[in-house]
């Protein structure tokens, strides 16, 4: 059993917990993930590792509550213990000798970004970083970003907080100011990492990011996370999940993304309509 | 001899579940014997001197030895043999290709029906486990440590012999429950659950323990093992790769590979009507694959509503790979067979779910390596098939995370681990695999018999070395 020693609500759909696996914490690297199960009988669920403190022996989760089992685990407290709690898998973000990186942070997929940013930071990497959200109560991490980076540009699609605009506008207009990035981290929702994707292609700037399919047990048995990147098909759980954005069939991505959503949707309405607004708004 | 001998040339039938009345629950299709029935089979045993049965069993079990004690009506005798040379009966009853191995070569097979010696093997060890006064002594430590790597059939098996000589032994499972493919991948009405909980159970009294979320390879590599003080490890990580066709479409809505499909249904238990699992309800099913995984794939999708299933197979009915009984039973339930039809095409409508399976004819031609008549396409022969789910059941590769993980570990280019002897020897030091992870895909009493061999070997290298 994995014990919650501290949860933190970043926004109203947005948890932070710092969970106890001492022997997830030994290995864990940028990029990898973790799968849950809250309860007995939840289902498995796939989570980045937002952070890790290999002394203390905790793994620090970010959760945005989107179907049952995010919202079973968002019942447990400080103190409650994690029924399964299973890492690290995938491969770990490729950050050697990496310069100067862009990383692109868009809503709940900033908890992905802050790790890389924060690994590249420690490794003496220039760090411009960019977080996006819908509205100002979104707005997660952001002095963690402030941090480590030597660029912080933050945004908002209606303008409540920071710049109004799109990550896109924000890293184009770096970018048109004449910064040249090894490598940009593109981490958030598949359309946002899409049109980064596309953005950095005409700028010719290689461009990674981390795909967070629907997976069952992130050990390359079941298939479901299966992508196509380049035309071939990978597994997301054991090939990735970072992959070469400018190679990744987003839109099948989209599309296998929202098999279940008629289930996660029947799960919120049966729980809180405010929640359902902030998830889909 | 205290009895008549049983002369007819038929087994004694098992009772099963109506077929149709089945096709809608996850219960168990056979019902097993009554005493009597048991018995009276189990008097049908020549107690042929050259035990042709017992050579064919994987695990040599003295089949004529434990029949003839239930033939006398000496349940207890007929346990204490059984027992002696399997770790798990009660599935073996149920899942091995009995027609293939001991009732293969049963004398009795050859002017009629073989001893049904699988529906024996389950009825002693069903009436075993019933008993409420039965005993196990956990066995006198000698002191040494041992891993197994996964919890299947393999692992189990090896854990039991190794647990029974005196080791302590952790065995590791990536999964949040134990069982490996006994309860992911066979389904509830074939295996029930409750039987190889009740396996894993004995195991624990003999002192084995089990540690399920540990993917070794991951959070604790082979090497970690061995500083954490375990002499020997023994990998039974199983064929867990599933395999796709490579063909346009396939990445569709609603296509499923067998291992996710059957995972969400049984260790999931989508099948549970109150079950919180994601599955799609699918009204008209193909599964593609002739083997025990796509006959359990297309029952289970069945059980789960599916007015109309397929099963999509290159060859013909009969080089199906699946075992006799599941074949029958499947018809049984109304499943319809596709064969000498291979898939081409998956069409998918616009919202990017799965509406038909494109295939062509195929036609047996010359023998290929594995001796079975090769398909060859049938030009201009395309059709298609109307569905809303198509299933891949195609087969299944080892899984890459411990040899990537373990330098030194030497494995084929079709990424099964190489052993040098049947013990199991990796090119590792103390290191011994078996089952699906040096075979490939087999079967459950292959992957047991790898197990109880490598439990033999790891014993003689450990006493070697502490010599």
């Amino acid at each position: 059993m994995f014990e919650i020693v501290k949860k933190e609500p970043l926004n109203a759909t947005v948890t932070k917990m710092v969970v106890k696996a001492p022997l997830i914490a030994r290995k864990a690297q940028p990029g990898q993930f973790i799968i849950f199960r809250a309860l007995p009988d939840s289902e498995r669920i796939p989570l980045t590792i937002a952070d890790y403190d290999r002394e203390k022996g905790t793994v620090t989760i970010i959760f945005q509550i989107v179907g049952r089992g995010t919202m079973e685990l968002n019942t447990l407290n400080v103190g409650d213990s994690i029924n399964d709690f299973v890492g690290p898998l995938g491969t770990p973000s490729h950050l050697d000798g990496l310069k100067k990186v862009a990383v692109v942070g868009g809503g709940v997929g900033c908890a992905i970004a802050y790790p890389v940013a924060k690994k590249l930071h420690k490794m003496g990497a220039q760090v411009h970083a960019i977080t996006g959200f819908r509205n100002k109560e979104l707005v997660i991490l952001e002095q963690d970003f402030r941090d480590i980076s030597d660029v912080y540009k933050i945004v908002t699609d209606d303008g409540s907080y920071g710049e109004k605009g799109l990550v896109t506008d924000a890293l184009e207009q770096l970018i048109k100011e004449g910064n040249q990035y090894d490598e940009v981290f593109a981490i958030g929702p598949l359309i946002m990492m899409k049109f980064v994707c596309l953005l950095t292609k005409k700028y010719g700037i290689k461009t990674v990011v981390s795909m967070n399919p629907i997976m069952i047990d992130g050990t390359g048995m079941c298939g479901g996370c299966r992508l196509t990147v380049g035309g071939e098909t990978k597994f997301a759980c054991v090939d990735g999940p970072d992959f070469d954005g400018h190679l990744v069939d987003f839109d099948e991505a989209m599309k296998r993304g929202a098999m279940y959503r008629q289930f996660e949707a029947r799960e919120r309405e049966e729980e809180c309509e405010l929640m359902q607004k902030e998830v889909e708004g | 001899m205290a009895f008549e001998r049983n002369m007819d040339p038929k087994k004694t039938p098992m009772p099963t579940q109506d077929a149709e009345k089945r096709s809608h629950n996850f219960e168990e299709v056979a019902l097993g014997y009554t005493y009597e029935m048991a018995v009276a089979e189990a008097r049908r045993c020549l107690h042929c001197k050259n035990k042709p049965c017992q050579s064919a069993c994987p695990v040599a079990i003295d089949i004529p030895g434990f029949i003839g004690r239930i033939a006398e009506e000496d349940l207890q005798g007929a346990w204490e043999i059984l027992s002696a040379s399997t770790a798990l009966p009660a599935v073996c009853g149920r899942v091995c290709p009995q027609e293939h191995q001991c009732e293969g070569k049963c004398v009795r097979g050859i002017k009629g029906e073989p001893v049904g010696i699988g529906r024996l093997e389950r009825f002693v060890a069903d009436w075993h486990n019933a008993r409420e006064d039965q005993k196990t002594e956990k066995p006198k430590a000698n002191g040494h440590k041992v891993a197994i790597v996964g919890s299947g059939p393999a692992g189990l098996t090896c854990a039991g012999e190794l647990a029974k000589m005196g080791y302590e032994v952790t065995v590791y499972e990536a999964l949040h429950q134990a069982g490996g493919v006994l309860v992911y991948g066979i389904p509830e009405f074939r295996l029930p659950k409750a039987i190889v909980a009740q396996e894993i159970e004995g195991l624990k009294k003999l002192g084995v323990k089990v540690e399920t979320n540990m993917v070794i390879g991951k959070v604790l590599t082979i090497d970690d093992l061995f500083d954490m003080g375990n002499e020997a490890i023994f990998v039974g990580s199983g064929a867990g790769l599933p395999r796709f066709m490579n063909i346009p479409g396939e990445n569709l809505k609603g296509v499923y590979s067998a291992n996710e499909y059957l995972t969400r249904v049984n260790l999931m238990k989508a099948y549970q009507q109150d079950s919180k699992t994601p599955i799609q309800r699918s009204q008209k099913v193909a599964v593609v694959g002739g083997g025990n995984v796509a006959m359990d794939a297309a029952r289970c999708a069945r059980r789960m509503g599916a007015d109309e299933v397929t099963i999509v197979y290159r060859r013909s009915m009969n080089e199906l790979p699946a075992r006799k009984e599941e074949v029958e039973h499947a018809l049984e339930e109304g499943i319809a067979f596709k064969t000498l039809s291979d898939p081409i095409e998956v069409l998918g409508d616009e919202n990017g779910f799965v509406c038909g399976l494109r295939c062509i004819a195929m036609e047996l031609g010359e023998p290929d390596e594995s001796g079975r008549r090769r398909p060859v396409p049938v030009k201009d022969s395309a059709f298609d098939i109307p569905v809303d789910a198509v299933i891949v059941a195609i087969g299944t590769s080892p899984n890459p995370l411990i040899r990537k993980t373990t330098p030194g570990l030497e494995t084929n280019k079709r990424g099964c681990i190489i052993t040098e002897d049947e013990g199991g020897l990796t090119s590792r030091d103390g290191v011994y695999a078996g089952g699906d992870a040096v075979t490939g895909a087999a079967t459950v009493i292959l992957s047991m018999g790898a197990g109880k061999e490598a439990a033999k070997a790891m014993d003689a290298y450990i006493k070697g070395k502490n010599q």
